[in-house]
């Protein structure tokens, strides 16, 4: 063991250690890097390595090669169509793409690693602000070029120059104006305020199937559906504003948020557009009455006029004044009182006014 | 070879007759670039971009970026006759009718990840390398201002095919902007040609993703190469590496070959990934419906930030005057990303402002040897990370197990205070490897061998460090730091009297002073087998 240690030998250093000397260098010796005659810099790799590398480079070529010749073979074979058939496709094509493409960068960076020289080029840095004569002539030049075009001495040119150039740079900003219609009141309003035809209520009807509600029919409490006009179940600029959410509670349920008026035998609608940036509130808990906004988790309380429990929503959804038709069908009395959806400018706080009117 | 062959002499004496294209090469075919593999993060972004704009060209072959709507009669048998819009439809069609389609399809979303992952990382590498100094400030301004255009690029594409999905990132992003005071409602009818969604965005968009945003990216990108060619690369500290030179490998042939070969090994993973990590799947969402989504709904990573400050922010709303200025939206839309990209903006002024530096640098900072800079840097990076995890804190609750409201109220105290323990861990980790390096300097490295003294104890022999990471080690340049009151005759200069002049002296100070000032262990002369092993405080006894 002493002696061992007195003599240290540099094959005993296992992996070289962040700070500790090259494996192959002796412990205590002079710059170990022997740079052979030629370009200063420029090191020239060990011939036998080279021959080495030159074959395995050319093994990597050589797959590349035949996946590349595969890559054109697997468009021809694989066809596409169904799931399973553009899935193979997709791993035939993707496979020897891949593999082509990374055995040519691997045959390459080996190229460059182990058969071109290493090198070790020094070029100098000059500061990148040109010298001071330069510096003066490009002043002389530019004061001297401002002088021979009258732009400094002519106020008259430089100031109608300028007047002219304002309507221009205004115009292409004037023809942007068309790429929509003015907001109006648009965002106001629902078709759920348009009567239908011969003046008839709007009548809710269940996304997807199109079928209109009875609100005998709506009877389990703890129901929700997820409703839309009659008329616009299409229209998806109609959806954007309209779509709401039908919940059906025991009478007792329903708390002092939720304006009874507006329900039909313990049967409330919502909006179901979140209040916060728009996203469709969908998810309902049937114990807790909470509705959950998949987007960034505003949570409404159902059975309380859909206030807001959590969440980054800073109103609750609007209630719909529901009501009946002869035939006992679903329909809305009238359009949201206040908007729905996101906050807009001038939006202003429509649900104090609804109070007030009230 | 002793001449060049003649297919190559023929055009290069055509062009040179012709441009004098001789005189561009002498002075570049050798120019010489430096190595480190940091170096390779900007490079993943460029390969990402041109497979994007080779991949993107094939997809517009097929899409069609209408909103009118369709019943789909195409292969896919599950959304068969079903009512969508051309886009979405035509986007089934390229991923199940085209061979290869979906190939390319998955392999321009990958690529665009990797774009932006790329970008990220190269910014972070020229940060916390100081790499945005004198004289590359411009360069860092084109990149900040790359970062964004490719945000925006990125959420321009993801919208397109018109999927439940896309549709309900467009939602939010329509949600956003009607928020904005005064012009909001003008930007999103203006935006969606009227209400939302309208028949307009999508090819609106297209236009917006597959011509603008590119053009512009393409002359950034050329200006930034340009900019790069034109200052030098900047490189490492280490054996021989000054300020006024550059020492590494010629452009002709070995940068050349080894750039290409990046690309290629670029290419190949995307291809990888394009294969077997399946991306967006569309196909399973079905078409976009407003009344619709599905919950666990997340953006591309690079949105997740914005998402995770949408989700943290609490209610707050105010109304005056018949107005509504929504600061639940707002703040979150705006206040992050225009700190984020401000900030990076800003800082080579601010710090320049600070420590009073105006001289050129082309020798990078190791991270440790700025303990202030790296503290802030990974201060951000913790500000972002946690806003881009509770992006899916629903994902988080639901994987976890953790109550889905409590990860929204850790987020909202974690994103103040997990950046400040960031800044204080960071500092002490960067004072504590600078010491490390203070001590492999003075005292050498431990050579793993054991010597018995002649009184019988036994010692752990130091040797020197190897010359080259000694060399790196010594390439800590002080940080300059502006003359405050203290100094000269006690009376301060003329800047540093009012406040602003104070604060900034104090600034500067803690920002430039020292705490492990280098002792060079070359003034001790020629290392002895026992030198760091002398002295009882490196006796490392053995019993």
């Amino acid at each position: 063991m002493t002696e061992q240690n007195e003599y240290p030998e540099s094959g005993r250093v296992p992996t070289r250690v962040i700070g500790t000397p090259p494996a192959d260098a002796p412990i205590e010796e002079h710059d170990p890097i022997h740079v052979p005659a030629g370009v200063e810099g420029v090191i020239p790799q060990d011939p036998v390595k080279v021959r080495k590398a030159e074959r395995m480079v050319a093994f990597l070529f050589l797959i590349t090669f035949l996946a590349g010749a595969a890559f054109i073979a697997a468009y021809v074979i694989f066809q596409v169509g169904t799931i399973d058939k553009t899935a193979a496709s997709n791993y035939a094509l993707g496979g020897t793409l891949a593999l082509a493409l990374l055995s040519l960068g691997a045959g390459v960076t080996v190229w460059v690693r182990q058969i071109m020289p290493k090198y070790n080029l020094v070029q100098e840095r000059h500061l990148m602000a040109s010298d001071a004569d330069t510096r003066g002539y490009v002043k002389e030049t530019f004061l001297q070029g401002a002088d021979e075009s009258g732009f400094v001495k002519h106020r008259l040119l430089r100031r109608t120059l300028l007047l002219a150039a304002a309507p221009l740079g205004l115009a292409p900003l004037v023809l942007l104006k068309d790429l929509g219609p003015l907001p109006g009141t648009s965002l106001r309003h629902t078709v759920w305020g348009e009567p239908m035809k011969g003046g008839k209520p709007r009548r809710l009807v269940v996304e997807g199937t199109g079928q209109p509600i009875r609100a005998a029919d709506f009877n389990s409490p703890g129901g929700i559906l997820s409703v839309v006009p009659e008329g616009y179940e299409e229209d998806l600029n109609a959806l954007a504003k309209a779509t709401l959410i039908l919940l059906k509670f025991r009478p007792e349920e329903i708390k002092s948020g939720t304006n009874k008026n507006w329900t039909v035998d313990g049967i409330v609608a919502y909006s179901k557009i979140c209040t916060h940036v728009g996203c469709p509130a969908a998810l309902y808990e049937q114990t807790t009455h909470h509705i959950l906004c998949p987007c960034h988790q505003s949570t409404f309380d159902a059975a309380d006029g859909a206030k807001v429990i959590f969440g980054p929503a800073a109103r609750p959804l609007p209630q719909l004044p529901l009501g009946i038709d002869e035939e006992g069908y679903l329909v809305a009395k009238s359009d949201f009182k206040v908007p729905v959806g996101p906050s807009f400018w001038e939006r202003g706080d429509a649900e104090a006014e609804v109070r007030e009117k009230a | 070879m002793n001449a060049p062959p003649k297919a190559i002499t023929g055009p290069s004496t055509f062009l040179d007759d012709r441009l004098g294209a001789g005189n561009f090469l002498k002075r570049n075919l050798r120019k010489v670039f430096p190595d480190h593999w940091s170096f390779l993060l900007g490079e993943i972004a460029l390969y990402s971009f041109v497979i994007l704009l080779l991949t993107g060209t094939f997809l517009t072959f097929w899409f069609k970026p209408s909103m009118g709507e369709v019943n789909y009669l195409g292969n896919y048998a599950p959304l068969y006759d079903v009512r969508m819009s051309e886009a979405y439809a035509s986007s089934l069609h390229i991923s199940f009718d085209i061979r290869g389609g979906l190939l390319v399809r998955q392999m321009h979303h990958w690529a665009a990840l990797l774009f932006v992952a790329g970008m990220t990382a190269h910014a972070l590498r020229i940060f916390f390398t100081g790499a945005y100094r004198k004289p590359r400030e411009l360069n860092w301004l084109i990149g900040v201002g790359l970062l964004t255009l490719a945000l925006l690029e990125g959420l321009t594409g993801y919208s397109l095919p018109d999927d439940l999905l896309s549709g309900a990132g467009l939602r939010i992003t329509q949600g956003v902007a009607q928020s904005i005071p005064i012009v909001g409602t003008y930007i999103s009818f203006f935006l969606f040609g009227g209400e939302y969604p309208g028949h307009d965005v999508i090819p609106r968009f297209y236009t917006i993703h597959i011509l603008l945003i590119p053009g512009i990216l393409l002359a950034l990108i050329s200006a930034h190469m340009i900019l790069m060619w034109v200052q030098k690369h900047t490189q490492m500290p280490g054996k021989a590496r000054t300020e006024k030179n550059v020492v590494g490998a010629p452009f002709y042939p070995a940068f050349m070959a080894k750039s290409g070969a990046f690309f290629l090994f670029t290419f190949g993973v995307i291809a990888l990934l394009g294969t077997f990590a399946q991306i967006n799947p569309i196909w399973l969402f079905g078409p976009y419906n407003p009344a619709n989504i599905s919950a666990g709904s997340q953006p591309d990573w690079y949105m997740g930030f914005l998402e995770g400050a949408l989700r943290l922010m609490p209610a707050w709303e105010i109304n005056f005057l018949g107005h509504t200025v929504t600061f639940s939206v707002l703040i979150p839309a705006l206040v992050p990303m225009g700190i984020i990209m401000t900030g990076l903006a800003l800082y080579p002024f601010l710090e320049q402002w600070v420590t009073g530096d105006r001289r050129e640098h082309h020798v990078c900072d190791r991270p440790r040897n700025n303990p202030h800079r790296t503290s802030i840097g990974i201060s951000a990076i913790t500000f972002y990370g946690i806003l881009w995890l509770l992006g899916a804190n629903d994902e988080i609750s639901s994987v976890f197990h953790i109550d889905l409201y409590t990860t929204t109220w850790v987020g909202r105290f974690a994103v103040f205070i997990g950046p400040a323990i960031a800044y204080w861990i960071t500092y002490r980790i960067c004072i504590g490897l600078q010491r490390k390096d203070a001590e492999v300097l003075s005292h050498g490295v431990e050579s793993g061998v054991i010597k018995r003294m002649p009184n019988g104890q036994y010692i752990e022999v130091h040797t020197p460090p190897a010359e080259d990471i000694a060399e790196h080690i010594r390439g800590k340049k002080e940080i300059p730091m502006l003359v405050g009151s203290a100094d000269g005759d006690g009376i301060p200069p003329k800047g540093a009297r009012s406040a602003i002049g104070r604060l900034r002296t104090k600034m500067s100070e803690a920002y430039g002073t020292d705490h492990v000032p280098l002792t060079d262990g070359h003034h001790n002369g020629h290392h002895e087998e026992e030198h760091a092993a002398v002295g009882a405080g490196e006796r490392k006894e053995l019993h």
